[in-house]
C-alpha cells in the first residue's frame, strides 16, 4: 500500500482552477520529484496534502488515515475529524521555501519546541534528538545561535532538522533552494540525499532540474494543474516521448 | 520669584507627584491587559462582538479624553440625582445610590475607568497592528508542527508582537505622562493643578516652568528605560 495516495484532487482560488485532476502515488522509501513551470499548481497541491489550504475535490490516504473524500452526492469534500487531521498531520514534516523558522527563539528551542510541547517528550530526550539532527545536519556548534545569525543554507538545515525532529513518515519540501544562493543549493543537496540513503520518504517540489534528477527516484511533471507525465528521472529526463515535457526541459538543457 | 519660593513651590510639586505617579502606574497596568482583551474581542469570529468593540475604539479615539473625564465623573452624580426623584429601588439603582460621590476614592476611581478605557483603545490598536505584521509562514510552520492555537499564540506569535510594539508603546506611554494633566479638569490634585494653584498664590508664570520640568524629567526616565528593554529584544531581527 502506498503511503500517500492522492486522488483525483481539484483546487479553485475562485474562479481560477489551479489543480484539475491530480493522482498519484508515492511508497514508502521513495523519493519523488515534482517540477514544472511556475503556475502550474505544484506547491498548491502541496498545501492541499499539508493541510494548508482545504482543497475542492478528490481524495486523498496518507499512511493508511483517509484525511478527506468527495462526497458524490452531496458535491462536496469531507475531510476527518479534527483528532485524525491533527494525527495525520504529525506524521508529514514540511520545509517552507523561506524556512519560517521562529525568528525569536535559538535553533536548539527551534527543533525542541514541538516535541517538548506537542508530543510531550521530556525536555532532555528532545535535546539528544536535537543534538544528533544538529551532527546529521553538519550544524555542531549552532544550537544557541538565532536564526538572523545564520547563513540561508544554515537557516533551511534547521528547518529540515525541526521537521525531521518529529519523526515524520513523509517530509515534504516546497522548492527548498529557491530563496538561496545557487552555491548553496548544494549544501541542501546533500542533506536530501543524506536522507535519501536512510530511505526517508519525500517529496520535493523544485525548480531545480538537476536537483530533481540527483536524488530523485521519480518524478512528475506537473503543467495547468495537470500531471502531464510521470516516471524515473531517466525516462523523463532522458527521452521523453511528451511533447509539452521536451519543450519545457528544453529551456534547461543549455 | 525668589530662590527660596522657587524650592517651595517645587517641594509642594514633589507632595503631589504620587497623585500624578498613581494615576499613571493604574492607567499603564490596567490599559495595557484590557487592550490585549479588545485586541481579541476586535479579531472575534463572531461578528457583532467584532462590530461593537470597533464601535467602542471609534468613539474612544474619536473623542477628547478630557470629555471622557467629564462624562465619566459625572455620569454617577447625575444618575444619582435622577434615582433620588423618582425614589427607584433595585440593586442597582441601590449601589449608585451608595456611592460618595464626593469622596477622593470615587474621584479616584472615575478617572482611572476614564483614563483605562481610552488608553485600552489605544494600546488594542497598537497590538493589533503588532499581530498582523506577523507573517503568515509563521502560523504555517506552527500549525505544521502541530501546534494548537493556544500554543501558537502564546509561544510563537506574542513574543514577536511583544518586540514589535515596543516603539508605538513607549509613545503612549510618554503620552500618558502628560494626559495625567487632564485630570485637573475635575480638581484631582495632581501636580499641573497645583502647579496653576502656586501660580495664582504667586502671580508668577515660574511654578509652570518647574512643573513642565517635572513632565520632562518623567519622560527621560521614560524614554531610557524603553530603550533599554529594546535593547533588550536586540538578540534577534
Amino acid at each position: 500500500m502506498a503511503i500517500l495516495e492522492v486522488r483525483n484532487i481539484v483546487k479553485n482560488f475562485d474562479k481560477l482552477k489551479v489543480l484539475k485532476d491530480i493522482s498519484f502515488d508515492v511508497e514508502q522509501g521513495q523519493v519523488v520529484a515534482i517540477i514544472g513551470p511556475s503556475g502550474s499548481g505544484k506547491s498548491t497541491l502541496l498545501r492541499c496534502i499539508n493541510q494548508l489550504e482545504r482543497a475542492d475535490g478528490g481524495e486523498i490516504t496518507v499512511d493508511g488515515t483517509r484525511m478527506f473524500y468527495t462526497d458524490k452526492e452531496k458535491g462536496r469534500v469531507v475531510y476527518a475529524s479534527k483528532k485524525e487531521l491533527r494525527e495525520i498531520r504529525l506524521k508529514i514534516g514540511l520545509v517552507f521555501q523561506n524556512f519560517n523558522l521562529f525568528p525569536h527563539q535559538s535553533v536548539m528551542k527551534n527543533i525542541t519546541g514541538a516535541p517538548i510541547h506537542v508530543l510531550k517528550m521530556p525536555k532532555d530526550e528532545a535535546r539528544k534528538k536535537a543534538d544528533e539532527l544538529l551532527e546529521k545536519m553538519g550544524l555542531v556548534g549552532k544550537e544557541n545561535s538565532y536564526p538572523c545569525e545564520l547563513s540561508g543554507g544554515q537557516q533551511q538545515r534547521v528547518s529540515i532538522a525541526r521537521a525531521l525532529a518529529l519523526n515524520p513518515k513523509i517530509l515534504f519540501f516546497d522548492e527548498p533552494t529557491s530563496a538561496l544562493d545557487p552555491e548553496l543549493t548544494g549544501e541542501i543537496l546533500k542533506v536530501i540525499k543524506e536522507l535519501a540513503k536512510e530511505k526517508m520518504t519525500m517529496v520535493i517540489v523544485t525548480h531545480e532540474m538537476a536537483f530533481a534528477r540527483d536524488v530523485a527516484n521519480h518524478v512528475i511533471f506537473m503543467d495547468d494543474g495537470y500531471i502531464v507525465e510521470e516516471g524515473s528521472p531517466e525516462e523523463l529526463f532522458g527521452n521523453t516521448q511528451n511533447e509539452r515535457t521536451k519543450q519545457f526541459l528544453a529551456r534547461f538543457k543549455n | 520669584m525668589d530662590w527660596e519660593s522657587i524650592k517651595k513651590v517645587t517641594g509642594i510639586l514633589l507632595e503631589y507627584l504620587p497623585n500624578t505617579l498613581k494615576l499613571f502606574a493604574v492607567t499603564l497596568l490596567l490599559s495595557i491587559p484590557v487592550g490585549m482583551v479588545v485586541t481579541l474581542l476586535k479579531k472575534c469570529r463572531f461578528k457583532p462582538v467584532a462590530w461593537l468593540t470597533n464601535l467602542y475604539i471609534l468613539i474612544m479615539r474619536g473623542t477628547p479624553l478630557m470629555l471622557q473625564i467629564i462624562v465619566v465623573y459625572y455620569a454617577v452624580p447625575m444618575m444619582k440625582a435622577s434615582m433620588e426623584r423618582d425614589g427607584s429601588q433595585g440593586f442597582f439603582s441601590n449601589f449608585i445610590k451608595n456611592i460618595d460621590t464626593r469622596s477622593d476614592s470615587y474621584m479616584f476611581t472615575a478617572l482611572c475607568i476614564a483614563f483605562v478605557l481610552n488608553y485600552a483603545a489605544y494600546f488594542a490598536e497598537i497590538f493589533r497592528g503588532g499581530v498582523d505584521s506577523i507573517p503568515k509562514g509563521q502560523y504555517e510552520a506552527a500549525s505544521m508542527l502541530g501546534m494548537t492555537r493556544m500554543q501558537t499564540f502564546f509561544r510563537i506569535i506574542l513574543p514577536q508582537v511583544t518586540k514589535r510594539v515596543i516603539p508605538a508603546t513607549s509613545n503612549e506611554v510618554i503620552t500618558l505622562i502628560k494626559d495625567t494633566s487632564l485630570a485637573n479638569i475635575i480638581a484631582y490634585a495632581e501636580i499641573t493643578m497645583k502647579a496653576k494653584q502656586q501660580m495664582n498664590t504667586y502671580s508668577s508664570i515660574v511654578p509652570l516652568f518647574i512643573v513642565g520640568i517635572f513632565y520632562f524629567v518623567m519622560n527621560a526616565v521614560v524614554t531610557v528605560a524603553f530603550a533599554v528593554i529594546e535593547k533588550k529584544f536586540n538578540y534577534y531581527r
